[in-house]
């Protein structure tokens, strides 16, 4: 017989590479497929929406001007360290979700080899979406890719780790931010990345990660002045159509998407044209 | 002189009436700074708080790489903080080293700023570490340019010395060259004199120097404005109220970045000097990013969504 009482993990926020309890001290309950207590995660309000912004601002300028070459080696490290925890993320993904082993483990892979997929892309998304343009003058005129700033996310309810990759890995692929709002039902594999990524060289800031709900966040997502673009894959489709028009004042782009693609990747960068001179 | 009847101008008095100060007790100032900055100002309270911080802000710029365009850019902000709003009021004044002076008064006179002081620093800022002659001059020079407020730097090797007499004089003879032309603000940087005892004991040798303003910091020097340190200063001008009737000025400066830093210290002030202090004639908070933020919490109570620095001015 053992004395010791359980040491239960406290799911927090993910901020500026912090784990901060919500400004707002309010908690939810996970439960199991089943029905069991699982763990209280943070709500999320909308201050630390803001924190998160301010935070990603900050931390923009730094990933965007890394190399494609390190965000690519960085983007492999977070796969190195998902695969090394691979058990505890197969756990909870069970214990959560309710599914069979061997479709968490399925997931997990995916994620992992997701993750690698979108490492390969940082330097080649640029040749892809960029271009050399035949112009009626003595100009050589390109067209280059850029990243936008800082994206928001709404992570889809299900999967939730495979679902979270696949919405977060393509906006910081090409040297976005991104504050991300991460499964309602299912945060805790969201939150438990969220050490991987404080052990894989990722800048402070460019992944942000609130747990909280949908219908609470996403407005203030899409009025933010100082968020560039918004994924709302996650978001139910009821609420496309208003978050859109709050979006519209500072131009937000606004998308959605149901596999992965490197269009993913293009949807959150900008076109920049340079006209370089010929003969002088 | 006089010195409120508190000294005699004396180096046996000066230092008989600071070693008799009562003691700050530290872990007291610190816990109720602390107790203080939880307070929650929402509202209708935080609009006020919003609008009384940037009539309180000395918009600062001392750089070695400030230029006269970029003054006078500082200038058009401080008149104007939001060009788009016009009800956002003027900052309490510009601050700028002292051969900007005379650009930034002409450049304030140009736009209709007329109403917003030039405020310089004086007596070789940041370090103090100059001849008296040398000093007086700065002085000077900034006052003939047009200054109307001057921000001195104390003598703080001095100060760590024991020799209180000689920063004593110092401010003495400072004041008299500002006249009754200029405000005179005395810096301790107290992040340089390490103790709460050391900034009580210079608070009052500055106040009874003449001081009409005591600063905390030059901004150069980290830790700078907190909350405790400013706490302390307050209850120094508010003992000095007790006992000569006369109100002296609090400009915290250096690390009060945010809205909620700025909303900190009003907090402190009314709490501890009451609301008579609650004006830019007697509490100024030097900064040069807070303003950004003020206008952007502004814009948010207005428009009910969070702005962006795309939508302010960057310096």
């Amino acid at each position: 017989m053992s004395n010791r009482i359980d040491v239960k993990k406290t799911y927090k926020l993910y901020i500026n590479g912090a784990f901060p309890r919500t400004e707002s001290g309010r908690t939810y309950e996970v439960k199991s497929a089943k029905g069991a207590f699982i763990a209280n995660p943070c709500l999320a309000s909308r201050k630390d929406l803001r924190d998160a912004v301010v935070a990603a601002r900050a931390a923009h300028a730094g990933w965007n001007k890394a190399t494609a070459y390190n965000r690519g080696q960085i983007l492999y490290r977070i796969a190195e360290m998902l695969e090394g925890r691979r058990a505890q993320f197969v756990d909870e993904i069970m214990q959560v979700t309710g599914v069979t082993k061997v479709k968490a483990e399925k997931e997990v892979t995916d994620s992992v080899d997701r993750l690698v997929w979108y490492a390969g892309w940082t330097d080649k998304v640029a040749s892809l979406a960029g271009s050399t343009n035949p112009v009626a003058g003595p100009f050589y005129n390109f067209t280059i890719p850029e990243s936008m700033g800082v994206v928001a996310a709404i992570a889809p309810e299900t999967p939730s780790l495979l679902g979270f990759i696949d919405v977060v890995a393509p906006i910081i692929t090409s040297g976005n931010t991104v504050v991300i709002l991460a499964s309602t039902k299912a945060p805790l594999s969201a939150m438990t990345f969220a050490e991987v990524l404080a052990t894989s060289d990722l800048p402070h800031g460019v992944i942000n990660i609130l747990t909280g709900k949908k219908e609470e966040i996403a407005p203030w997502m899409a009025s933010h002045m100082d968020i560039d673009a918004l994924d709302i894959s996650g978001l139910p489709a009821k609420l496309h159509a208003e978050t859109k028009v709050a979006g519209a004042e500072n131009l937000k782009r606004i998308h959605s998407f149901k596999s992965a693609d490197p269009g993913r990747i293009i949807a959150f960068m900008e076109a920049k044209t340079v006209w370089h001179p010929i003969g002088l | 002189m006089s010195f409120y009847g508190l000294v005699d101008g004396s180096d046996a008095s000066l230092k008989s009436y600071l070693n008799n100060l009562s003691g700050v007790d530290q872990v007291g100032a610190e816990a109720r700074a602390a107790m203080l900055a939880t307070r929650s100002i929402k509202t209708s309270a935080k609009r006020w708080a919003i609008d009384t911080a940037i009539t309180m802000v000395d918009l600062t710029t001392l750089e070695g790489a400030d230029t006269p365009g970029k003054v006078k850019a500082l200038c058009t902000k401080a008149v104007r903080p939001d060009p788009t709003d016009s009800t956002v009021p003027s900052v309490g004044a510009v601050c700028v080293y002292n051969d900007m002076v005379s650009v930034a008064r002409t450049h304030l006179d140009l736009i209709g700023g007329q109403h917003v002081p030039v405020a310089a620093v004086s007596t070789a800022f940041p370090s103090g570490r100059a001849s008296m002659a040398v000093k007086i001059q700065d002085t000077q020079d900034a006052i003939d340019a047009g200054a109307a407020e001057i921000d001195m730097v104390i003598d703080r090797g001095a100060f760590l010395a024991g020799r209180y007499i000689d920063v004593f004089n110092e401010i003495v003879q400072i004041k008299q060259v500002c006249g009754d032309k200029a405000h005179l603000k005395v810096i301790f940087e107290t992040g340089e004199l390490v103790t709460y005892d050391n900034v009580r004991k210079a608070s009052f040798l500055a106040m009874a120097a003449g001081a009409d303003f005591i600063k905390t910091s030059t901004g150069k020097v980290a830790p700078a404005a907190t909350p405790p340190v400013v706490l302390v200063m307050l209850e120094a001008v508010r003992d000095f109220y007790e006992l000569t009737n006369t109100r002296i000025g609090v400009k915290p400066a250096g690390g009060i970045r945010n809205t909620k830093d700025a909303i900190k210290q009003l907090v402190l002030v009314n709490e501890t000097v009451g609301p008579e202090w609650l004006n830019p004639k007697l509490f100024r908070i030097g900064a040069s990013a807070l303003l950004n933020d003020l206008l952007m919490q502004r814009m948010k109570m207005d428009e009910g969504y969070y702005s962006s620095p795309q939508y302010v001015t960057m310096d």
